[in-house]
């Protein structure tokens, strides 16, 4: 049985009178794609929140390697090597598709003083170009993020959580307004970054084909309690997922 | 001609111009255009601040009072020039890291309200510390700076100190901008949020982008004080920080050559404008007005959509060119 890498023990969030997330605990396990899934409201991002030091949890804990990191702030759990997206596009339209991406891995090299003397790409171009090839982006390199497509910057939003060689990547659904030839294009990409580089996934997605081709495991949420947990098919066939989220 | 050589001829063209032009000009003409470099660097400073990190700031014009009195004080008790300039600098990074912690917790306009509560403190400072700062009758008795045996003393002189200065700030800033800090300032601007979540410490860079801006109006205004010779309150209530504020809207914020243009029209302009006597206020504030309304990116930024327009208009014709080749195919 391969590593645990995440822990996420009984972790609470309420908002006033709100329990957007109630005792919600799972691991994540080094090398897989896991899946989290429920229906609006349920409280996947605000979870996703919680684990990354966005907002703080009322309750619970968050291991990273066995490593007490509850509340760390966003910077903090970025450098520890944990990566994510969110829900929204998130790009930089005045950089272009290479400053992002440098960006994404500036602050991962040296210090606040050597990144200010050191060079103007903090070396990171070799590593920008590979990953803009990596995800096909090639000719759009010197674009600005802003110029480009939907699908196009959801590329690039995902790929600048990959820049910096992430241990996992917290992807807040990946497939939102992406067609179908472009989420293709992204599942496979994702896919390649799983085997061919061992990245470790946690995937929060809506499009149900989408999660069940690509995860492993799937984690459901429903009023922001888990209600199961298991393989794609597994899920699939439990009546209380049914009754909650993915209909009859 | 290609552009790139265009702009190096223009460039050399404008610097021959700031070199020889002031050589023609009278006393007052000379003071006007060392007024111009020295707001140019306090521009350049909120630029930094505003234009880059995205962090409103009505202070700018307190930072220029601050850096001015800590040389008018200094040089009067007999520091000479070069120990108050420095420590002018180094008084209005630090207070300017102070102000970034508002900015910590409130953005926007919130944020400019705090700046200028802080901006209308540094001014009663100024006006009421009458111990530390004489008050209304103000400051005087330093001279004008000298440096290896030159001496800044006359307009032309210190005219070309200033330029000197200007010339400096610019080459700091366009390293600054262009290094990682830059990347992470305009990453600060567009999306602190996402910035966090990329390891960016917005926290550091918001205080650094405070600072530093701060300290550049501290410079200008350690600048200030030998260019008049004699410093009160006046010149530095809020209406100092707002013009500064239009200076960089006006020349085009976050664009690196913004402050130069700004600095220019709100130096400049109110002066070529004198032959209209009373009306001159009038005509000046219309004009204003009616860029802003053409162009809410400033000047710049008209030209950088001229620029993309044109980039525009080719890829059009490549493609619809591309197109009809497969036509025929």
């Amino acid at each position: 049985m391969t590593r645990t890498l995440l822990e996420v023990q009984g972790i609470r969030k309420t908002f006033g009178g709100i329990t957007a997330v109630d005792g919600v605990s799972f691991e994540v396990r080094e090398g897989e794609i896991l899946g989290i899934i429920g229906p609006n409201g349920c409280g996947k991002s605000t979870l996703f929140n919680c684990i990354l030091g966005q907002l703080p949890p009322t309750e619970g804990k968050v291991l990273l390697d066995g490593d007490d990191v509850t509340g760390l702030r966003p910077s903090e759990m970025n450098r520890r090597g944990v990566s994510r997206t969110f829900q929204l596009l998130q790009v930089f339209p005045q950089l272009s598709v290479r400053e992002n991406l440098i960006l994404a891995g500036q602050e991962h090299k040296g210090t606040m003083v050597t990144r200010l003397f050191g060079p103007r790409d903090a070396g990171l171009t070799p590593d920008a170009n590979q990953i803009i090839e990596f995800f096909r982006l090639g000719h759009l390199a010197d674009e600005k993020a802003g110029g480009l497509s939907y699908g196009q910057q959801k590329l690039l939003d995902a790929a600048m959580a990959f820049m910096a060689g992430p241990r996992m990547v917290l992807l807040d659904e990946p497939a939102g307004g992406v067609n179908l030839t472009m989420l293709g294009h992204l599942e496979e990409r994702l896919r390649a970054m799983n085997t061919e580089r061992g990245a470790t996934f946690v995937v929060i997605e809506h499009n149900m084909d989408f999660v069940m081709r690509l995860c492993t495991r799937v984690v459901v949420l429903a009023e922001g309690k888990k209600i199961a947990e298991g393989t794609p098919a597994e899920v699939r066939a439990n009546q209380a997922v049914i009754d909650a989220y993915l209909g009859h | 001609m290609s552009r790139s050589l265009l702009l190096k001829a223009l460039g050399l063209v404008v610097i021959a111009a700031l070199i020889f032009v002031p050589l023609t000009l009278n006393r007052y003409g000379i003071y006007i255009m060392s007024l111009w470099a020295i707001m140019t660097i306090a521009a350049m400073g909120l630029n930094l601040t505003l234009g880059y990190a995205g962090q409103v700031s009505l202070a700018q014009g307190a930072f220029v009072g601050l850096g001015a009195y800590t040389v008018a004080i200094m040089m009067t008790a007999g520091f000479g020039f070069w120990l108050p300039l420095v420590l002018a600098i180094i008084i209005t990074f630090a207070v300017g890291w102070l102000l970034g912690y508002p900015a910590l917790r409130v953005q926007h306009h919130y944020l400019a309200f705090v700046t200028l509560a802080f901006s209308t403190l540094v001014f009663l400072v100024f006006r009421n510390e009458e111990w530390l700062t004489k008050g209304i009758y103000g400051i005087m008795g330093f001279k004008r700076p000298s440096a290896f045996g030159v001496s800044f003393q006359k307009p032309i002189e210190f005219y070309y100190f200033t330029l000197g200065a200007l010339a400096l700030a610019s080459a700091f800033m366009a390293w600054l901008v262009r290094s990682p800090w830059g990347r992470a300032f305009v990453a600060l601007r567009e999306n602190p949020i996402r910035a966090l979540s990329l390891g960016v410490d917005t926290r550091r860079y918001t205080l650094m982008a405070f600072a530093i801006g701060s300290a550049m109006g501290g410079f200008a205004g350690a600048l200030y004080a030998p260019l008049v010779e004699f410093i009160d309150p006046t010149p530095f209530t809020l209406a100092l920080s707002l013009n500064l504020l239009m200076m960089v809207i006006v020349g085009g914020s976050g664009f690196f050559f913004g402050p130069f243009l700004g600095a220019a029209i709100g130096v400049l302009l109110p002066e070529w404008l004198r032959f209209a006597h009373g009306w001159y206020l009038i005509i000046y504030a219309l004009f204003v007005m009616l860029l802003l309304i053409k162009t809410p990116t400033g000047i710049l930024g008209i030209v950088e959509n001229m620029i993309a327009a044109r980039k525009t208009r080719a890829a059009s014709a490549a493609r619809a060119a591309a197109s009809a080749g497969l036509d025929k195919a």
